[in-house]
């Protein structure tokens, strides 16, 4: 059994916070490194920059600032409904709002997020240098960010979406206006980002790893960011494909969804949901990735039961692609493919079993550290079961039947997203923002930020349970005095606002700790994996010399981490020519060679830029000037493979 | 004397657990369309099927939430680790006792759905429900068309067919029945049954653009004979005018644009677009239960709908005062 370290313990850590084996391995080779990975200072560095840490930071960044947008919006709708028959806004721009909402919460927020940290922590984590194919990373960011601002320009310009943020048809292909060509269009220019970005994660975890770090020693983290990009790779066809054929119908009067001619209403909905339940466990499960990050960093012992964690983050992604019907009960389909969903559904809660028990028994066998990423780990749990237990109601038909598209349902997957995805993220950045910036935290105003957000969460979310049992449906721009729900509605508001205090907050113990001078050591947790091995920010290049991991916590197991100084001296581990990385087999991590990496290039954002032209003129029906941009995007695709750096 | 302080999240859970507990309790007092005060067997169904969800999904909440919670205490002080993989209690507790109630939930899902797939006796009332924007067609087996209201006989089993007209709605009554979806190019068939005599709310749960809030209905549950006179009374032509006031009425609504949405049964408006006026005064609310049916509501209604349920699809009526007093007393004279 591996031993565990105490944090900050002084024997290993030098006073300046610099690991020693890490040390040794700087005074060997940092300087050529740094000289190799040296990045062009200013604007052009920031443009063409293709390194796995600042395209991370930037998801972050970006991500987070649509979650501030889409969060002020909410605030604005609960404004709304804090008494019956307000008329703050109306029921058009409210429509606006709650799509709005919906849609770049679960898009531009949640995924990016989890991409951010993916993007940054899954190099680490694996002990490499880079993503594999940094230059496509850096394309992902660029689609990501146009994509994301071509959505949110749609609000200012009064055309936001307003079909709800799952855009049934036919009512999607009747509206008026260039509302839905947002929705589509939008939705289809980022589906480019994710998949191209899923894809980069997981050939680097497969290919990238570091020496040593066989399947079985793979951080759960890891595995929770390779499962959902999978995930991500298989669900987002049918997405496309719905938000293609809708495109159409409205721009070329196609007949995919018209009734009257023989189309199918119905097909808009399966497609839309077999991604979009598979989509709540591409947002929850590298949430969950991050909690068995946190849990045995604090509770200073491995992950328990280890290997079913891993079996049960798989078997998530799998299973979900096969319970969408859920979504579909009041559809009026057949009792035999309701029961049979009725029983997928359950069969889903198994593996999310599992790992709430293995994070529990991980807190049993350990020595609980309390801090602000823990608090965050622990009201995640809470939550997350609130949200796990209203989801296995929906299993009983006649019951969801009831609550379907009610405030029940809202509250059930603020509890799963929010409980089981923000908090979790929020925990994230608490635990990680040492290594990513170099700098502590201060932990009172921690512990004030989840004080405020996890009261305000269950003050927001718990009373819709309430007022969705008492009968009020979602998606209502206001609702009547006489029906019980204005106290409720009054509650949640309330919850809303203390809520936004809470990220007020939390905003602001970040901006203290940046302009606060508090250096973070190496590894100021005392944690498990590699990732804490690099410095606080991680140097361009990550590792001076790739160790060799000899177990699933190479922090921990005394070995893994002493590679990094006894390997200090060989070309292959310190790879100081140019930008170089590792390629290691699928399953054992054994060395294959030695791979030339990308340096800076601004070529992923002329594609990104072109392919943005592209999608404006769909919008505004210039399908002759969109061709046009689409021949510059292959004609700057073709420049790109034309000069990979082996050729170079 | 040392007392610990309850932590924040032992407190919370506490407080929110008495929170549903007095919403159940005003859930029951109040007027609201509770799920948890069922009318009927559906509803019935739904609502035993909740309080043992709830049961069940309450101690378990209480069960991982105490062990969260006692591990972070207990643990923080603790001497010692514990070297065990802990497979076991992972599979004890994270596979098979979910299992087994899993298990359970299924067993009551398929029961549910038994009881609920079909009535225990033949429906003898058959009505047709077509969803609008933002409105509810109403049609009874005998030809009998009305919107809005919906009656029905106490405690027999009632058909309903359900389509629309032009985007999804979704039928909800939450009393007597949960959701049914109303998809254009489809119909689906559902049923329920009222037991006890009351006027229940029911509101379309499926998003169908801007005015979605406002496409409520009632349905009237009356023992059978009040029934049966009712839809006697609303298969009849409308009543005529009694008075001059009224008749005058008559003339302008037939006369106008009002005549080319609405069907009057007995005069020449036969419009289709908008819900059929033939006894549009016997109805408790207009708009789809947006406002009360009295007269000063149905003028500011007709003279411009648009400022209380916008984008309906009625343009305003500019018609001369005198005019509007004439067609609101004749609409209100149609009993």
């Amino acid at each position: 059994m591996t031993a565990t370290r105490e944090p900050i313990a002084s024997g290993d850590v030098a006073a300046d916070g610099v690991l020693p084996e890490r040390a040794l391995a700087e005074a060997a080779v940092g300087d050529r490194l740094k000289k190799a990975w040296e990045e062009e200072p200013g604007l052009i560095g920031f443009l063409t920059t293709v390194n796995h840490k600042r395209i991370g930071r930037r998801y972050l960044v970006t991500a987070a600032f649509f979650f501030m947008l889409s969060g002020i919006s909410a605030l604005v709708m609960r404004t709304q409904l804090v008494s019956p028959n307000n008329d703050i806004v109306d029921p058009d721009l409210y429509d606006q709002l709650f799509t709005l909402h919906g849609t770049a919460m679960i898009f531009f927020f949640a995924t990016p997020m989890n991409n951010g940290f993916g993007n940054f922590f899954l190099p680490l984590m694996v002990g490499t240098r880079d993503m594999a194919f940094p230059r496509l990373n850096a394309l992902s960011y660029w689609i990501f960010l146009f994509s994301g601002l071509f959505m949110f320009a749609s609000l200012p310009l009064g055309m936001a979406p307003n079909g709800g943020w799952f855009a049934y048809v036919p009512l999607t292909r009747r509206i008026d206006g260039l509302n839905l060509d947002f929705y589509s269009l939008g939705l289809l220019f980022l589906a480019v980002s994710s998949t191209v970005g899923a894809i980069n994660l997981i050939v680097t975890a497969l290919k990238m790893r570091a020496p040593g770090m066989t399947l079985n020693r793979v951080p759960v983290f890891v595995w929770a960011v390779v499962t959902q990009s999978f995930m991500l790779v298989f669900a987002l066809p049918p997405l496309d494909v719905a938000n293609l054929m809708l495109f159409l119908d409205r721009r070329f009067d196609t007949r995919f969804f018209d009734t009257s001619k023989g189309g199918d209403s119905v097909l808009w909905q399966h497609l839309f949901w077999l991604f979009g339940h598979p989509d709540v466990y591409i947002i929850v499960l590298p949430a969950m990735g991050i909690i068995s990050t946190i849990i045995p960093t604090f509770a200073r012992r491995p992950i328990a039961a280890y290997p079913f964690v891993v079996l049960a983050t798989v078997a998530t992604g799998i299973i979900s692609f096969g319970v969408w019907v859920h979504h579909m009960f009041a559809v009026g389909l057949s009792e035999v493919s309701q029961t049979f969903f009725a029983a997928a559904t359950l069969t889903i809660s198994l593996p999310a079993g599992i790992q709430m028990f293995a994070w529990i028994a991980t807190l049993w066998r350990g020595r609980v550290v309390i801090n602000t990423a823990m608090l965050y780990a622990l009201g995640f749990i809470v939550a997350f079961v609130m949200g796990g237990v209203t989801g296995v109601m929906f299993a009983v038909v006649t019951f969801d039947q009831q609550v379907t598209d009610s405030y029940f349902v809202v509250a059930h997957f603020h509890y799963v997203l929010f409980g089981g995805a923000v908090l979790p993220l929020l925990g994230g950045l608490f635990y990680w923002w040492p290594k990513m910036t170099g700098r502590m935290v201060n932990e009172k105003g921690g512990i004030w930020s989840f004080v405020l957000v996890f009261a305000g969460f269950n003050l927001t979310f718990f009373p819709m349970h309430i007022s969705g049992l008492l009968g009020m449906p979602r998606r209502i721009y206001t609702y009547d005095g006489d029906y019980g729900w204005t106290v409720w509605n009054a509650l949640s508001t309330a919850g809303a606002y203390l809520l936004g205090a809470g990220f007020v907050v939390t905003a602001l113990v970040f901006v203290e700790s940046l302009l606060r001078d508090r250096k973070a050591p190496d590894d100021p947790w005392g944690s498990n994996t590699l990732d804490w091995a690099t410095a606080s920010p991680p140097e361009h290049y990550n590792f001076p010399v790739v160790p060799t991991v000899h177990s699933l916590n190479p922090l921990w197991d005394g070995r893994s981490l002493p590679s990094m100084a006894e390997h200090r001296f060989e070309d292959q581990r310190t790879m100081t020519e140019e930008h170089m990385a590792l390629r290691t087999s699928e399953l054992d991590a054994r060395v294959e060679t030695v791979m030339p990496m990308p340096g800076d290039t601004i070529v992923p954002l002329w594609v990104a830029l072109f392919l943005t032209a592209g999608v404006v003129l769909l919008l505004v029906g210039a399908y002759l000037g969109a061709a046009v941009a689409g021949v510059g995007v292959a004609a700057v695709v073709t420049w790109w493979l034309w000069h990979r750096p082996a050729v170079e | 004397m040392y007392r610990r302080r309850p932590s924040v999240r032992v407190r919370l859970p506490f407080l929110l657990g008495l929170l549903l507990v007095a919403a159940t309790a005003t859930g029951c007092a109040g007027e609201a369309p509770s799920t948890l005060s069922p009318s009927g067997p559906k509803s019935d169904v739904a609502a035993s099927s909740w309080w043992i969800l709830f049961g069940v999904a309450a101690f378990v909440c209480v069960v991982v939430i105490a062990l969260t919670v006692l591990a972070a205490i207990v643990r923080r002080r603790a001497r010692t680790v514990h070297d065990n993989d802990a497979k076991g209690f992972v599979l004890t507790f994270g596979v098979v006792i979910p299992a087994l109630v899993f298990g359970g939930t299924f067993v009551l899902s398929v029961m549910g759905l038994q009881r609920t797939s079909h009535p225990q006796t033949d429906p003898d009332t058959t009505i047709q429900v077509i969803g609008h924007q933002w409105w509810w067609e109403v049609r009874y087996g005998d030809g009998t068309v009305t919107a809005n209201e919906i009656h029905v006989p106490v405690g027999q089993p009632v058909e309903v067919t359900l389509s629309s007209a032009d985007v999804i709605h979704s039928f909800w009554v939450p009393e007597l029945m949960p959701k049914m979806d109303m998809i254009p190019g489809r119909v689906n068939h559902t049923w329920f049954t009222a037991d006890k005599a009351g006027v229940y709310h029911g509101q379309c749960a499926e998003y169908c653009g801007l005015q979605h809030a406002h496409m409520g209905f009632d349905v009237v549950a009356e023992p059978k004979s009040d029934f049966d006179s009712w839809l006697a009374d609303q298969g009849s032509d409308a009543a005529t005018p009694t008075s001059s006031l009224a008749s005058r009425g008559m003339d302008v609504f037939t006369s106008t644009t009002c005549a080319t949405c609405h069907t009057i049964r007995g005069t020449s408006a036969d419009g289709d677009v908008g819900p059929d006026l033939t006894h549009v005064g016997s109805r408790a609310r207009l708009a789809a239960g947006a406002i009360p049916n009295d007269r000063g509501h149905l003028a500011g209604w007709i003279g411009n709908s648009q400022t209380v349920k916008p984008g309906n699809r009625m343009p305003p009526q500019h018609l001369s005062p005198d005019d509007l007093q004439a067609v609101v007393t004749y609409l209100e004279g149609l009993t």
